[in-house]
């Protein structure tokens, strides 16, 4: 494969650079130097990346206000450009990155509010699946509902926080909600059919969704869902939602 | 294994956005065609997927990538060029069109398509890549002109030399943005007529069509930003006529990407464009149908099935 | 529970929820927005304005919170805003811990448990 020549090497590695030197070989087109020409592109590759963090991150937008967010978003582009050229991929990262900024280090918060934003991104873009006949489960005896499996669906996610998170992100994006208490929130997301939307979780119900998730069995996933674990709320909220695609007995 | 799809329509066609949806599917005014992103498809599922195969039953689809860095040095990302090969097969669009430019830098992507310099060495490096895209996706593709903000001093070709000599080498088709030309005209300070006139006009499977911004660069001169964000300008419709007047009627897009108008507005543009491919292009061709060796037969030199 | 759960109990319980469940929930947040997050698009931005490379981005790490979001708000035990871990300590806090639930799981307690985090570095 072809090497690139001097100019297209200064060129690449320019665009995210900090010191903003123009490379050398390229010109107006009549022989002067190109100079902010070059910044239409290197405006072009920060702006992009920075509003595809805006749409992506809409809560910690709010929640930090728009020049606090593109100062992170700045530092966060260079430090972390996008792995793929799919946008929608794009900040998988950047729940731990805000964690790092000093500025931001007093909104203990914030870095799960976007971890829940991503999480319900990628509820958007999972595969379709149909939620399985519920009547089937209600039909089953005791000791082969223990020993059956259920199948979440793809676009199921779960974002577990020791701060309120649902409720800051609901505070944030939505009007005339209760302001946030101290509490620790772990949040379902479900995607009934397109939009994901965000559930509390009671207690315990992370635990079991994650074990139903490694496989385990129903009667396993209660193990390990713990004593406190309120199986008729999390069992109700996930027939309701369409979370559960399969059923397999043995 | 695939039908051979048919070929996009000389007809208007707009590039779909999702709040347009509806509107759409009531009301697609002089619309025959969509375009989408690639990128925007790759998903596992949900809306855009479902969106996608409902509009695909109504209009033939175009499928424009904005993300395989063909203009890279690098070599073709081949978990990237898989997706783009299931997202082909599956969906079977009427044409698959990317960039002469590149987005890709030590395997980050950089969302926004940047400029090459024209040489013998670029020349064959955009050749290897479009062979390769051309093999994976088991058809031709089209290659669309840049707009540009800066020259390069290496550059030993035209740009119209350039593109004559990558469709000659690997077959593929052309894809001609003429705001690009006359945004780059501008920037540049080329005739803009002159480019229209050395363009490969046969080659051509698709013209774009989109709003540009005004800005200056540090000697006061103007600077045309291809954003895509407004009307097509004036000058961009007279220079449209000059395409069609060497080209035929051609399927003819608008592009609008950022501040997304409502419906209406965009139907308004496409139905602008209708009204110049029906006033402004010779008749067509006898079979009314685009030139065989864009979308039918492998050109001697290499191609989709080399 | 699964321990103390009764058979009869069980299988009561999941008839319930699959009966339960016919009912719709109220489907009161179906507008998060996030229908369009992550387009990729080819049009260009900002121009020469130099929109996206003030110099403030290049600046590193640390910066002063210049304007204040919804989080100004949020009035939370520890999650005040602009306030930083060394701060809280200043003022008796003893960290995050005692707010924290019980069941965590373990690499959600290390995350936030662990004692660099309240350092202000």
């Amino acid at each position: 494969m072809p090497e690139a020549s001097t100019t297209e090497a200064a060129f690449r590695v320019g665009l995210l650079r900090a010191d903003g030197a123009i490379p050398e070989g390229v010109t107006d087109g009549a022989g002067r130097p190109a100079g902010r020409r070059y910044d239409v592109y290197r405006n072009n590759v920060a702006v992009a990346l920075r509003e595809a963090l805006e749409t992506g991150f809409p809560a910690v937008a709010k929640l930090i206000g728009p020049e606090n967010f593109a100062r992170a978003a700045g530092l966060y582009l260079r430090r972390d450009p996008p792995e793929t050229p799919l946008m929608m991929q794009y900040g998988a990262s950047f729940a731990a990155f805000l964690e790092q900024i000093d500025a931001l280090r007093g909104i203990g918060y914030l870095g799960d509010v976007a971890r829940l934003e991503l999480a319900m991104r990628r509820s958007y873009h999972a595969a379709d699946a149909v939620p399985f006949d519920a009547g089937r489960l209600a039909a089953l005896e005791d000791s082969t509902l223990r020993a059956a499996r259920l199948i979440l669906a793809p676009s199921v996610q779960v974002v577990r926080s020791p701060w309120p998170v649902l409720s800051v992100y609901r505070y944030t994006m939505l009007p005339d909600q209760p302001k946030p208490q101290a509490r620790a929130e772990d949040v379902l997301i479900t995607r009934p059919e397109f939009d994901p939307a965000p559930h509390l979780l009671p207690q315990g119900g992370a635990a079991f969704i994650d074990a139903l998730r490694r496989g385990l069995t129903f009667g396993a996933a209660l193990t390990a869902a713990g004593a406190d674990f309120d199986l008729p709320a999390t069992l109700t909220l996930l027939l309701q939602q369409g979370a559960i695609s399969d059923l397999q007995t043995a | 294994m695939f039908d051979t799809p048919s070929p996009l329509p000389p007809l208007p066609g707009v590039g779909y956005k999702p709040q347009h949806y509806s509107a759409i599917l009531n009301d697609p005014a002089p619309v025959g065609w969509l375009e989408v992103h690639a990128e925007n498809y790759m998903g596992d599922g949900g809306r855009p997927l479902a969106q996608l195969r409902a509009l695909a039953e109504r209009f033939p689809i175009s499928v424009h990538g904005v993300g395989l860095s063909i203009g890279g040095p690098e070599r073709l990302d081949p978990d990237h060029l898989a997706r783009l090969t299931h997202l082909v097969g599956w969906l079977n669009p009427a044409s698959f069109s990317e960039h002469l430019a590149w987005s890709t830098h030590d395997s980050h992507f950089l969302n926004d398509l940047l400029p090459l310099p024209y040489t013998l060495t670029t020349l064959e490096r955009i050749c290897d890549h479009i062979d390769e895209v051309q093999e994976a996706l088991g058809r031709p593709m089209l290659l669309e002109n840049p707009s540009s903000y800066l020259a390069f001093a290496e550059s030993t070709m035209s740009e119209t030399d350039f593109l004559r000599e990558v469709t000659r080498r690997t077959g593929c088709g052309l894809l001609l943005d003429v705001n690009n030309v006359f945004v780059s005209s501008v920037n540049l300070g080329y005739s803009p007529q002159d480019y229209i006139t050395a363009f490969p006009m046969d080659a051509v499977g698709e013209i774009h069509l989109a709003g540009h911004d005004e800005d200056e660069d540090d000697f006061g001169a103007p600077l045309l930003i291809d954003s895509h964000g407004r009307e097509v300008a004036e000058p961009v419709w007279a220079l449209l006529d000059q395409v069609l007047k060497q080209s035929g009627p051609r399927p003819l897009l608008i592009e609008w990407d950022n501040d997304v108008p409502d419906w209406p507005v965009l139907a308004a543009e496409a139905q602008r464009a209708q009204a110049a491919l029906s006033q402004g292009a010779l008749p067509p061709s006898p079979s009314g149908r685009l030139p065989r060796d864009i979308f039918g037969q492998k050109k001697p030199g290499g191609g989709a099935h080399a | 529970m699964s321990t103390t759960l009764k058979t009869a109990a069980l299988v009561g319980i999941v008839a319930a929820a699959v009966s339960a469940s016919g009912v719709q929930a109220m489907d009161q947040e179906k507008c998060y927005g996030v229908s369009l997050a992550g387009e990729n698009d080819c049009a260009a931005g900002p121009g020469t304005t130099c929109a996206g490379t003030s110099n403030v981005d290049y600046q590193g790490n640390a910066w002063t919170l210049v304007d204040a979001g919804t989080c100004a708000e949020i009035d939370l035990p520890d999650g005040r805003m602009g306030m930083t871990a060394a701060a809280l300590k200043d003022k008796g806090f003893e960290g995050i811990k005692r707010d924290l639930p019980e069941g965590l799981a373990e690499d959600v307690q290390a995350k936030y448990y662990d004692p660099s985090m309240m350092s202000d570095s």
